[in-house]
């Protein structure tokens, strides 16, 4: 074997070793990726967990938007969880008020998680939280009961096609992962 | 130390194996043992399957099965048999001494033994083996995962190294120890579909170890990459899954294609018809395969936009592929054909994958893929590509290489009874399936509704016939090994072209220490 030969092995090797690095970050790298992409085009009915921030707006007095909220429990999870009101009927532009009933039936101390989707998901990108619990994990007593707030308004570029908008919450129980991290 | 020395002997010739014959000879000996490990969990399907109702298993280890069964079939099976191939037949083809890198060579494959064992162990751990599908999707596999499922991530992550190095080692071997005058386009495509195949698993396997490292991470470390309470998402890990599964299919059927381009000119008498057209086809197909992975996931929401491209992309792929099939029956054509073992499994490569691709054209449009998705008619589908593609094509290399291999000629009759047996229990066995899965019936369940019954015995009838198909196989190997008649002429075939017929027969231990020129 010539040292040419020799050289050149070696400099495929590392060539080709870098691309499985670059390829390994690059799995790594699709995470961010996908978020980003979820957020910039409001697919998956991802909705962002940073409380917006409400500038003057103004109300489209003309148009009404309805608004269905969903509480849901991930398997497993013990808690009562209701949204206070079913349907609510609002203007684009007007900031809302509602809330959720949580009850603890349980003899323990408890943390909950809900993580929202929105139905149709295009319409993600224009459905506004100024305040929401789910930016918070939520901790009940035992026996313990709550209502937890959530204020938000609707855009007004929300597309024309859209009437109503579904709001669903699925709460998760992150007591034993709360736990685990403390 | 002596110029020309011999193998060492003993165990220390395989344990310290630097030579591409015997490192080669380990991968299919290896490969051909998965086969049978990961065959018999398949008849462990199709015996609970052969009656509706639960007859044989709990659905618990029914589930374990079809887990292992596609673990097994795909990275131990078909991945390592065509390393094999490639180890040994890439430097005969190329006028190569050896593999450029004999050292990590020798790494790559004793890795596999103890990447299987750990998986395989998994069986007799507390919750039993992996049990959430070969594509593991969380939560599944991390939330509601039985505790051996880090077993199966480390097991992952030492195949997955495996096959980089394995990878890494084929292509520096062809772009620096080609022969004088071999320029890349007068390789054989055998060589050329490899090359293309060890790029894609450089580009894949690593997401797929970054894949099992984020689970472990879920599983162990508190991280929430795929746990929607913690604000991961699920639907994330199928994304990163088929980003890499996709190409996967393609690193699995490249080297067939391959294959089947050495064959089916040896037997026409003919050189292979549009050869450049056939590298370029293969090349677009690696393109094409890292862009329409979310055809697997058309049901998971994604928006109309989306659907749509990964449609049209999807469907773009039967072009190249109808080129290599017409390029297939083109050097057919005219030719003067005879029908030896290895040609009869090419030719029924040709015809079943076409019926596979067929499936996969209709599987590729969003709006009906809603009615077949996770039914039978996919398990039908990728059985046609993945074991009439895959398996057939290595059977086919086998029966002709093996004169190569041996300096012995296997018993012709013996082959083509296998072949007839393997092609009508394999048809037996899958037809059926595409009529089940139309009508409904869902993959992966223990039991079904009683409409299926007679379509699932036959199925059993011809899966219990491909496998004893494949122990007439490996009986006809051993016995070519054993008191096969001698076959010393250097070109076994009378149609065959390429520098592998230029060394004797059986290949001695070091080829083309002076490398050959070619014109």
């Amino acid at each position: 074997m010539t040292d040419i030969t020799a050289t050149k092995k070696k400099r495929t090797t590392v060539i080709l070793l870098v691309m499985v690095a670059a390829m390994f970050g690059f799995g790594f790298a699709l995470v961010p990726l996908y978020d980003l992409l979820c957020e910039l085009t409001g697919i998956n009915g991802k909705v962002v967990l940073v409380p917006y921030d409400a500038k003057d707006v103004e109300v489209d007095e003309e148009r009404i938007v309805s608004i269905q909220f969903i509480a849901m429990n991930n398997s497993g999870m013990p808690w009562k969880f209701k949204p206070n009101h079913n349907s609510i009927k609002v203007n684009p532009g007007a900031s809302t008020s509602t809330s959720f009933y949580a009850h603890n039936p349980t003899q323990n101390f408890m943390v909950g998680q809900a993580v929202p989707s929105i139905s149709p998901s295009s319409a993600a990108k224009y459905f506004h939280k100024i305040e929401c619990f789910c930016f918070n994990q939520q901790e009940l007593e035992s026996g313990a009961q709550a209502d937890l707030g959530l204020r938000f308004f609707v855009d007004k570029e929300l597309p024309k096609n859209i009437h109503t908008i579904t709001l669903t919450y699925t709460l998760f129980d992150v007591t034993q992962k709360v736990a685990s991290s403390n | 130390m002596s110029e020309h020395h011999g193998p060492a002997t003993g165990i220390q010739r395989w344990l310290y194996a630097t030579n591409h014959k015997d490192i080669g000879s380990m991968y299919l000996w290896f490969s051909f043992a998965m086969f049978f490990i990961g065959g018999s969990f398949a008849m462990v399907i199709r015996a609970e399957l052969f009656q509706p109702g639960l007859q044989l298993v709990e659905p618990a280890f029914f589930n374990q099965m079809t887990t292992m069964h596609g673990l097994i079939m795909v990275f131990g099976a078909v991945m390592p048999a065509f390393v094999g191939l490639a180890n040994w037949m890439i430097p005969l083809m190329i006028g190569a001494p050896d593999m450029a890198l004999p050292r990590m060579n020798n790494l790559s494959f004793w890795i596999l033994p103890f990447a299987f064992a750990m998986l395989i162990s998994t069986f007799f751990m507390d919750g039993g083996a992996p049990a959430f599908g070969w594509t593991f999707y969380a939560p599944l596999s991390t939330t509601y995962a039985p505790p051996s499922v880090t077993f199966f991530i480390f097991g992952v992550h030492l195949l997955g190294a495996s096959s980089i190095m394995g990878s890494i080692n084929i292509i520096v071997t062809v772009m620096n120890l080609r022969a004088p005058g071999m320029t890349y386009m007068k390789m054989p495509l055998f060589v050329w579909t490899w090359v293309i195949t060890a790029f894609l698993l450089i580009a894949a396997m690593p997401v797929l170890a970054g894949a099992v490292t984020m689970m472990l991470m879920d599983i162990h470390f508190g991280t929430s990459f795929f746990s929607a309470a913690g604000g991961g998402d699920p639907v994330m890990f199928q994304h990163i899954f088929w980003f890499f599964g996709h190409p996967e299919v393609y690193i699995i059927i490249l080297p067939a294609f391959g294959v089947v381009s050495e064959i089916i000119p040896t037997f026409s008498r003919k050189r292979l018809f549009g050869y450049s057209s056939m590298v370029y086809a293969t090349a677009s197909i690696a393109f094409l395969s890292f862009i329409v992975w979310a055809h697997h996931m058309y049901t998971t929401g994604m928006p109309l936009a989306g659907e749509l491209f990964f449609m049209y992309a999807t469907m773009l792929i039967a072009v190249p592929t109808g080129v290599k099939v017409f390029n297939w029956i083109a050097t057919m054509f005219g030719g003067a054909l005879t029908f030896e073992t290895p040609m009869l499994f090419c030719i029924a490569f040709v015809f079943l994958f076409t019926l596979g691709g067929l499936t996969g054209v209709m599987l590729s449009l969003a709006p009906v893929d809603f009615a077949y998705h996770d039914s039978y008619f996919v398990v039908a589908h990728f059985h046609y590509t993945m074991v009439a593609g895959a398996i057939f094509s290595m059977s086919a290399a086998v029966y002709y290489w093996l004169p190569k291999w041996t300096g012995k000629m296997y018993n012709e009759t013996m082959g083509k009874i296998h072949f007839w047996i393997a092609f009508i229990g394999f048809n037996l066995t899958f037809f059926p399936q595409h009529f089940v899965g139309l009508a409904g019936m869902p993959r992966r369940i223990p039991d079904y509704a009683l409409q299926f019954a007679d379509f699932n015995m036959m199925s059993s009838i011809g899966a219990f016939t491909y496998g004893f198909a494949q122990l007439l196989f490996l009986y006809n190997v051993v016995q070519t090994i054993r008191k096969g008649k001698a076959c010393t002429d250097e070109k076994t075939w009378e149609g065959a072209e390429g520098l592998e017929w230029t060394v004797p027969s059986p290949a001695p231990f070091h080829t083309f220490s002076t490398p050959p020129t070619v014109k």
